[in-house]
């Protein structure tokens, strides 16, 4: 690479892909050949029972054990997952949330089992429970205690892990809720500040650590196709933050005042349809995060093209890498200063989405800040209203997407058979051997220990100290990751956040919503009561974005529709669906355990009599999709079914067919 | 209605009344029915179920307030105290707002849930339909069926004018959910909202001094509604999400019902009934039918009469008596 003959580069952002699958050993497989093909930074993606505080074995876990990411119940299988990698060496993106402080806790204890201490470990744990509360649903506790968490957090890393980013605050996910640019940038400044006032009020945080707290908070964006208004939000959000830095923190090193982000591009732009063209897209992203030295990310992982189909093979994800590397070691990217200071064009389409974000972010801070516009569902009303406009878009063609809604004639495409062999398929065996390695653990450990570690926990939460001592204690000890939650939630209660998904309907209907309209209104009058739909959302994933805009449509179209928000059992959807006197259950499951949900719904309506036809809509391989129609799903929906009208029409076909009355 | 529908209605009729889950949604789905055949074995249904339950059955307590006030918040947590004492628990959500389209969004009414399906829980949604008066006739027809098959009643809406009206002719006592700082004593006023609640909750008493505030304002103001009664509505701080003050609002529940006796809620149902009569009948004949019959006079002479019988039958009895008397036969006119 030091080719003498090119002029001084830049050194790269950080490579990295977000992974983790199955198991702790499969995953460190997958790390480990990641690493030696040039990654140069890890992003573990753990599955939603590690991410929502349940051992592998609870009741909520069935179905969801290794499938969106690797199940990590203990110490044992952090120490395997990180078996042959250096933690000293390491740069590590934890995309966890609620059990934050002890995925963190189990990092460190590993990290000093391998002879590691804290103060050498570099990387970042997500920990942004705002944005979870809005868009990705894998919350557990109430805003309140969250918040603490969050800033014990802070206030423990500033001093005992000083390199680690302890609060990533994303923008990442507003986006794939529908955010604009311009709430996708307030809506984070808002999200930051409500975690620096939260640390600033601390006791144990003094005015001179301040600086260093805000040089700390790092942030994770998305990155869209209109990748020039991307590259301005990039700037817009730099400036911003050292405005905020200065102004409102009094941070006087504009070093410590850098906006530092790392970056996953956008997931919600890739289609289902001609899948290669993802590809495209995805290198026109990763360079409106690149281009401009000024607002260049810090870390960069891709999505695989074929991620609108299922979960990508390692060779997708390679694929995803090189377009990285070429990007930084055979282009003349990294030679230039920035290349876009001194474009008028820029820098007014900067001004323009700063003032914009500083508005919305006023009205945000004038109703008491991003936990109070979370609690009154303001922000999340908007983001659903957004993405609203945005699939309206999609389906009226006043939004091209290529290979979706225009150029859609297409040669069958080499890179996808028949056959579903174009994605990786989690060995169905994967959850059982999991509960077999934790019953074995649990076996092991010395109970007088766990139990001591546990109480440790408890007494030290309910004493107002820091929760990241003893939860590092409860790691060693051989605490399990359900067994740390449950001490929390025993403390702090659990929350359910507002849909956001409100009963003001769209002012202008375009002729074929009138057309389903009419339908949906005859059917009405021939059943005795208007068409009532169950939207259920069963599982842990949280992924709402769809269900909520199904919900939205369905009640366009003049049904009367029930959504409870998120993560309920299959047999609360059963129960909803009988007490509430529902004409048809509409299911939606992006987790990939859509079979063993769906097929629970089923057995559970059998069981209690009730004749309902049920849908069913997510990332569902064909195959699967066949097996769902064999076990009496009447219909399955997938990302390229964008146009929610003919969703809706064939509802009203469904429901007709089932009550005899077509 | 041929014989085997009709023992198929009595049955059903006695599965409710033996407290039977499984019959409750289907029953509630028949009287939501607006086919005519339906309609009449409704009608027959809601009689024969409130002859039984008009001054017994189910505690009816309603919960209104505006929307963001943390209905959502208190209801689940009243939800799980009644559960915690083994008592069941129907609840009626009630969406007023009405759509142009017919459609509606509906559930997402409690906000803290058991992640288990208890059967000791139901919950049914009720949304706005076309017609005026129409939601509160539904509302009452589903609060019959599920009071026959439940310890309490719990009655949601959303406080959007007249709806509490109609929500507090439902209930034995009706609680307002009030936010901090969502107005002074005199919007409070204006609002009529110091007239009809029997117990007023400040939820999010974590705001501190806010939620003082307009507890403060709302005890100085509760003497000051046009009452019937000399009952003066408590004003309770809660924070349904802390935990705190439920104590103390389920005290003055309690209390209200002990302040009415049991002639006060004799009263009060008896009161809500009639109401629902007048609905019923003003929505179907007007006031000019009404008034070819004999008007609001002879109504209240016969509710009078027949005080102590179903409100449904009723409503069938005197509907047919008015279409005679429009028809020209036996007009008093």
């Amino acid at each position: 690479m030091n080719d003498p003959a090119r002029p001084e580069r830049d050194r790269p952002w950080v490579f990295r892909t977000y992974s983790g699958h199955s198991s702790a050993e499969a995953s460190n497989t997958l790390y480990r050949s990641n690493l030696a093909k040039g990654q140069t930074g890890l992003s573990v993606a753990f599955d939603l029972p590690t991410q929502t505080g349940y051992d592998s074995d609870h009741p909520l876990a069935r179905g969801e054990v290794g499938k969106v990411g690797v199940p990590i119940g203990h110490i044992d299988d952090m120490e395997v997952l990180f078996r042959e990698i250096p933690l000293d060496q390491m740069n590590t993106s934890m995309t966890i949330n609620a059990t934050a402080a002890w995925l963190l806790a189990l990092y460190v204890a590993t990290a000093e089992r391998q002879g590691v201490t804290a103060d050498q470990l570099r990387g970042t744990t997500q920990n942004d429970l705002i944005k979870e509360y809005l868009s990705r649903g894998t919350y557990v506790f109430p805003p309140e205690p969250s918040m603490r968490l969050i800033s014990d957090m802070v206030a423990h890393s500033v001093t005992a892990i000083p390199k680690w980013n302890p609060v990533n605050i994303c923008s990442y996910h507003l986006q794939e809720a529908g955010a604009t640019p311009v709430q996708e940038i307030a809506y984070a400044m808002a999200n930051a500040i409500a975690v620096l006032d939260a640390v600033k009020a601390r006791d144990d945080v003094s005015d001179e650590v301040l600086p260093e707290v805000f040089a700390r908070i790092s942030f994770f964006l998305n990155a869209g196709i209109r990748f020039v208004e991307e590259i301005c939000k990039g700037r817009a959000m730099t400036e911003l933050w050292d405005e905020l830095g200065r102004d409102r923190y009094g941070v006087t090193d504009p070093k410590q005042r850098r906006f530092r982000y790392g970056v996953q591009v956008n997931s919600l732009g890739l289609t289902e349809a001609q899948p290669e063209n993802n590809v495209i897209r995805i290198v026109l992203e990763a360079l409106g995060v690149t281009f401009s030295k000024k607002a260049r990310c810090r870390a960069l992982q891709l999505p695989a093209w074929n991620e609108a189909l299922g979960l990508p093979r390692p060779w997708d994800q390679q694929w995803s890498l090189r377009i990285q590397q070429i990007l930084a070691y055979e282009t003349d990217l990294l030679e230039y200063p920035d290349l876009l200071d001194g474009s008028h064009v820029v820098e007014a389409k900067v001004e323009e989405l700063k003032k914009a974000a500083q508005e919305e972010l006023e009205r945000v801070l004038a109703m008491g800040g991003a936990v109070a516009a979370v609690e009154n569902a303001y922000m999340k009303q908007r983001l659903v209203e957004s993405h609203t406009a945005r699939l309206r878009a999609i389906e009226s063609g006043e939004l091209p997407i290529v290979g979706v809604n225009t150029y859609t004639e297409t040669e069958p495409s080499p890179l996808v058979g028949d056959d579903d062999s174009s994605i990786l398929k989690v060995d169905a065996a994967a959850e059982r051997e999991q509960i077999e390695r934790l019953n074995a653990f649990r076996a092991k450990r010395n109970d007088a220990d766990v139990k001591a570690a546990l109480q440790g926990l408890h007494d030290a939460l309910s004493n107002g100290e820091n929760v990241m001592p003893p939860s590092v204690r409860a790691a060693h000890a051989g605490v399990t990751g359900g067994e740390w939650a449950d001490t929390l939630r025993e403390l702090f209660g659990e929350y359910r956040a507002p849909t956001g998904v409100v009963a003001r309907e769209s002012q202008v209907a375009d002729e074929a919503t009138q057309q389903v309209r009419k339908r949906v209104r005859a059917l009405g009058e021939k059943l005795g009561r208007p068409l009532k739909i169950l939207v259920g959302k069963p599982g842990l994933d949280g992924h709402s974005n769809g269900a909520e805009q199904i919900a939205v449509k369905a009640r366009d179209v003049g049904m009367e529709v029930v959504y409870d928000g998120i993560r309920l059992t299959p047999a609360e959807i059963v129960q909803s669906a009988r007490d509430e006197g529902v004409h048809v259950i509409g299911l939606s499951i992006l987790s990939g355990s859509h079979l063993v949900l769906v097929l629970d719904v089923l057995a559970g309506l059998k069981n209690e009599g009730i004749d309902v036809p049920v849908i069913v809509g997510g990332i569902i391989p064909e195959e699967d999709a066949e097996s769902l129609r064999e076990a009496g799903i009447q219909r399955v929906y997938t990302p390229k079914d964008f146009n929610l009208t003919r969703i809706m029409d064939e509802v009203v076909d469904v429901v007709e067919a089932s009550a005899g009355v077509g | 209605m041929s014989s085997r529908r009709a023992r198929a209605l009595a049955d059903l009729g006695e599965r409710l009344l033996a407290r039977e889950r499984a019959a409750v949604a289907p029953a509630l789905n028949l009287v939501d029915d607006r086919r005519p055949e339906a309609r009449k074995e409704a009608a027959a249904l809601l009689a024969a179920l409130e002859e039984k339950t008009l001054l017994g059955g189910a505690r009816r307590i309603g919960l209104t307030g505006a929307p963001g006030a943390g209905k959502s918040t208190l209801l689940g947590a009243l939800v799980q105290r009644f559960r915690s004492r083994d008592q069941t628990v129907g609840v009626i959500a009630v969406d007023p707002s009405s759509q142009r389209t017919g459609g509606a969004l509906l559930g997402d009414r409690m906000r803290v849930r058991s992640g288990s399906a208890d059967p000791g829980v139901f919950i049914r949604s009720l949304a706005a339909r076309d017609q005026l008066g129409g939601l509160a006739e539904a509302a009452r027809a589903s609060v019959t069926i599920v009071a026959a098959a439940f310890d309490v009643v719990l009655v949601e809406t959303v406080g959007v004018g007249q709806s509490e009206g109609e929500v507090a002719d439902l209930v034995d006592t009706l609680v307002y959910v009030a936010q901090p700082g969502a107005g002074d004593l005199l919007q409070f006023m204006k609002a009529g909202i110091l007239e009809l609640p029997d117990v007023v909750a400040v939820n999010k008493a974590d705001l501190g001094p806010m939620a003082e505030r307009t507890a403060n304002e709302l005890m100085a103001g509760a003497g000051m509604g046009e009452r019937t009664t000399e009952w003066v509505p408590p004003v309770v701080l809660v924070s349904a999400q802390e935990g705190t003050g439920l104590d103390e609002l389920e005290a003055a529940l309690e209390s209200h019902l002990e302040s009415l006796g049991p002639n006060g809620l004799q009263e009060r149902r008896r009161r809500g009934r009639d109401a629902g009569v007048r609905v019923s009948l003003e929505r179907r004949y007007g006031s000019h039918g009404l008034a070819a019959w004999g008007g609001h006079a002879k109504l209240e002479a016969r509710l009078a009469e027949a005080q102590d019988h179903s409100g449904f039958a009723l409503a069938e009895a005197l509907g047919q008596e008015i279409e005679s008397a429009l028809r020209g036969g036996g007009s008093d006119l």
